[in-house]
């Protein structure tokens, strides 16, 4: 196989990765902000849909509602202008999936002569590539609110474009800083600079070499702009329902409804991605660098193993505790046991992913194997870290008021733009020095 | 973005605000909110006038939801009028109850036992802070805070329970009777309202804390919907409202009545009278409203719930089939009603939003010759318009929120 037939087999198969991890994640999300929602304020939350009585801890809800969805009828009012009607939630709907094209979720791995990307394109300029395509994010509502020729809407999109755009200026500017301080401008780049141990004047600091300890000013304002760019509480003023109905969506049904619905969860898990890849050490792990896990793989699939029996361990005891509270009172004859069944699998599955530790140990792997053991470890560290981003937009949400819309100018403006060019100044000012 | 100095507003011209002026105020954009909008608590309706997102000028308008209590009540003898009253602040129906009720005892001269009174003080200041933990939820929801509106609303539910078990009903209670109350408590009561109180307490720390030091809440809400003590005072507001703007004026303490006197609580006073202000009066409230009924649960006493007038309090169901007399005397108050004398009186208690009070005119027959309910929603919302201009249409959403309009007394 030559290199150009290897590459694109590598793009078309990464491509259709990507395309699928925001889709993978958005009924989980949605999931997670429910069942979020219910921790928070007390409440049991969603748990009602049901096949048979099998219920999932309301997973199921996500189905529903997808299929609800799909069933409603298409509206279009007379009062619209089509082509951007229609245009719009596609267009955020593909915006919001582009730019995870430009993340790679693992070191490539070495397949004979060639080398297999974890990322469908690994442009020198990557990064700013990506802020690019985010950018494109804000003609979907723009377009949406214009369109629906209706005040709410108008004035929805108004707040959307005057928001993101301020926002992306506070962002931008942080990532300058970010850049100035890798001195790299490819993702993948910036990705293997944070491997290993922070170095500073030349002493080696007890801290992974992550961007959020390189520059915490940078990550504090990129992670504000990024609640704003994906308009989400305190920032939702967007479609702030009390006050402008829906927002720029005030007008849309049925399937292109949900798509705009959609676009707001793949918009939140692209972001954590970028966060986890820009400023938390994007796949890395902690402490280790590739190599070193690479030459001890057997320790890597020991991770594996216990970080799997971990989460089905916390797991069992979660869905077991819910078994014994509200199990019982489920009318079907499925659902009484469901839980139980589901519990025991997970503490099942915890026993077996431990008993397997002390064979693993002892075994040895080849080249291939051991790098896709690794990619597979850095895989999940790079989804555990976006998943702290994610449960923190979850928390954020549910604790926190919306800004008022000129509260939220003085901050883009006032606050996080001042602030961000003093970091690109101070920053500058201690690379010359090291 | 502040207002041309060239509009006039639109309130004061003679014209008023209209659709049809969107094309001469070119500058303009003429919104509807409501009256069928999330953030509209029932069905009030601002046309407003804005110039980017400020309100430059605002009407409130009013009467989607007139439903003619007042004329109802003229043809119905004065017992039937009380679930009608159930329907005015939906939110706290016992206290419109009272209100109305006190206002015919009144009328008939009549006092009502002790253990009625302070079942009615018990009830009444139930109520109270359901309404206002209502209050703060929904307008913390509006400026999006969505958690405390489970906070408060959990304990709500917890309430609810309390009076569902002594009158049968959640919303609409239909509990006080014309001289007295429909039943006594039932066993328990006491310890419920108790873990109840707890709750609440806790509930109302939990809200104030999430709101307290948070800066998004104070910049939103603080200097929001300004009113002075004099205009709210020329507004005829009263009620938590008018406390936060620092009058120190409670029904409860200025005519005292059914001995509130002997209570001890503090009213509680704002001092900018804005949003915050309000919103925080209410919240103090709570905790005043829960001295109260903890007071008042240990002046409980056994005795009767109903005056033994005959002429007013349907006579016990042992003499209605035991005995001629009181068969009649049920058949007479049934059929004909109670007949208070000729005369007009007026009557106010301090309800949950302010002073309710209720006018009503006899002429010596069992129908009220005329009914007319001073509610304190109408007062409020008539200085609405004049609140939000000048704001955003974000702070017209808080401000509305926080001076808790209820559209069911506000068009009655």
């Amino acid at each position: 196989m030559d290199s150009l037939t290897f590459g694109a087999i590598n793009i078309v198969v990464m491509a259709v990765v990507m395309w699928n991890i925001p889709l993978q994640f958005i009924p989980l999300m949605i999931w997670l902000e429910r069942k979020g929602a219910a921790i928070i304020q007390d409440r049991i939350g969603p748990l009602r849909a049901n096949i048979f009585g099998i219920r999932l801890f309301g997973l199921l809800h996500t189905i529903a509602d997808a299929i609800k969805l799909l069933f409603k009828e298409d509206i279009i009012p007379n009062h619209v202008h089509r082509l951007y009607y229609v245009m719009a939630p596609f267009w955020s709907m593909t915006v919001a999936l582009v730019p995870l094209m430009l993340i790679p979720i693992a070191s490539p791995l070495q397949i004979g002569a060639h080398l297999f990307r974890f990322q469908v394109a690994d442009y020198s300029s990557g990064l700013v590539l990506l802020f690019a395509i985010t950018g494109l994010g804000v003609y979907g509502t723009f377009f949406a609110g214009w369109a629906s020729n209706n005040k709410y809407s108008l004035l929805g999109s108004l707040r959307s474009s005057a928001q993101m755009i301020s926002y992306e200026l506070g962002m931008g500017l942080a990532i300058v800083a970010v850049l100035m301080a890798y001195q790299e401008i490819s993702v993948s780049s910036i990705v293997e600079k944070q491997s290993g141990m922070m170095k500073l004047f030349h002493w080696v600091v007890p801290l992974p070499n992550w961007g959020i300890f390189l520059n915490p000013v940078a990550f504090v304002v990129f992670l504000v702009s990024a609640f704003a760019e994906t308009n989400r509480t305190p920032f939702d003023l967007v479609e702030g329902e009390s006050e402008i109905v829906a927002g720029y969506h005030t007008e849309y049904s049925s399937m292109k409804f949900a798509l705009f619905f959609m676009a707001e969860y793949a918009h939140m898990v692209v972001a954590s991605i970028v966060m986890a890849t820009l400023f938390l050490g994007g796949y890395q792990i902690p402490y280790v660098t590739t190599e070193q896990l690479r030459h001890n793989s057997h320790y890597a699939l020991c991770a594996i193993l216990i970080i799997i029996a971990l989460l089905c361990l916390i797991a069992g005891i979660i869905v077991y505790k819910r078994a014994k509270a509200y199990g019982m009172s489920f009318a079907e004859k499925l659902g009484k046991k469901e839980y139980f069944v589901i519990s025991y699998l997970l503490f099942a599955a915890a026993l077996m992913s431990i008993f397997l530790v002390p064979l693993v140990v002892q075994m040895r792997f080849a080249a291939l194997p051991s790098q896709i053991i690794v990619a597979a470890l850095q895989m999940m560290a790079l989804f555990g870290k976006a998943m702290i981003f994610l449960w923190l937009y979850v928390h954020v949400r549910w604790t926190l008021p919306r800004f008022r819309y000129d509260q939220l100018m003085n901050l883009g403006w006032k606050i996080l733009f001042p602030v961000s060019l003093l970091n690109i100044a101070i920053t500058g000012i201690v690379i010359s020095f090291t | 973005m502040t207002p041309e100095k060239n509009i006039i507003s639109p309130r004061q011209d003679s014209r008023g605000l209209d659709y049809s002026r969107e094309i001469d105020s070119k500058d303009l954009v003429f919104v509807n909110i409501g009256p069928s909008h999330p953030a509209m608590h029932g069905t009030l309706r601002i046309l407003a006038a804005l110039s980017g997102e400020t309100i430059v000028a605002a009407v409130a308008e009013m009467g989607y939801l007139h439903r003619g209590f007042e004329k109802e009540c003229e043809m119905h003898p004065y017992q039937q009028c009380i679930p009608y009253t159930d329907r005015l602040n939906y939110v706290s129906a016992i206290m419109n109850n009272i209100g109305f009720a006190r206002a015919v005892e009144k009328l008939c001269g009549i006092t009502i036992p002790e253990r009625a009174r302070i079942i009615r003080v018990i009830t009444a200041e139930l109520n109270r802070i359901i309404d206002h933990l209502v209050c703060i939820g929904a307008n913390l929801v509006d400026i999006g805070a969505l958690t405390n509106f489970w906070y408060s609303f959990n304990v709500r539910e917890k309430v609810y329970d309390i009076l569902e078990k002594l009158c049968g009903a959640r919303l609409t209670s239909n509990y006080i009777r014309i001289g007295g109350v429909a039943r006594d408590l039932y066993d328990g009561f006491e310890k419920e309202v108790r873990s109840v109180c707890r709750d609440i307490v806790q509930a109302v720390s939990d809200i104030e804390r999430l709101t307290e030091n948070n800066r998004i809440f104070l910049d939103r809400t603080q200097n929001v919907g300004v009113i002075s003590a004099e205009e709210a005072i020329s507004s005829g507001w009263t009620g938590p409202t008018l406390r936060a703007c620092g009058v120190a004026h409670d029904l409860r303490k200025a005519e005292p009545y059914y001995e509130y006197e002997t209570y001890d609580f503090d009213v509680i006073v704002g001092t900018k009278g804005d949003t915050f202000d309000r919103i925080f009066v209410r919240m103090y409230e709570i905790k005043e409203s829960i001295k109260i009924i903890d007071q008042a649960l240990k002046r409980l006493a056994p005795g009767p719930v109903m005056t033994d007038d005959k002429r007013i309090a349907l006579p016990p169901k042992i003499h209605v089939y035991g005995s001629i007399e009181g068969l009649m005397n049920h058949f007479k108050l049934i059929i004909h009603g109670i007949t208070p004398p000729k005369g007009e009186v007026y009557d106010c208690t301090e309800a949950s939003n302010g002073e309710l009070g209720f006018h009503i005119v006899s002429d010596g027959t069992q129908y009220p010759y005329r009914v007319k309910c001073k509610s304190p929603s109408l007062m409020n919302y008539a200085a609405f318009a004049r609140l939000v201009e000048g704001g955003m249409i974000a702070d017209a959403i808080a401000t509305l929120g926080s001076i808790n309009i209820i559209a069911g007394e506000l068009d009655r």
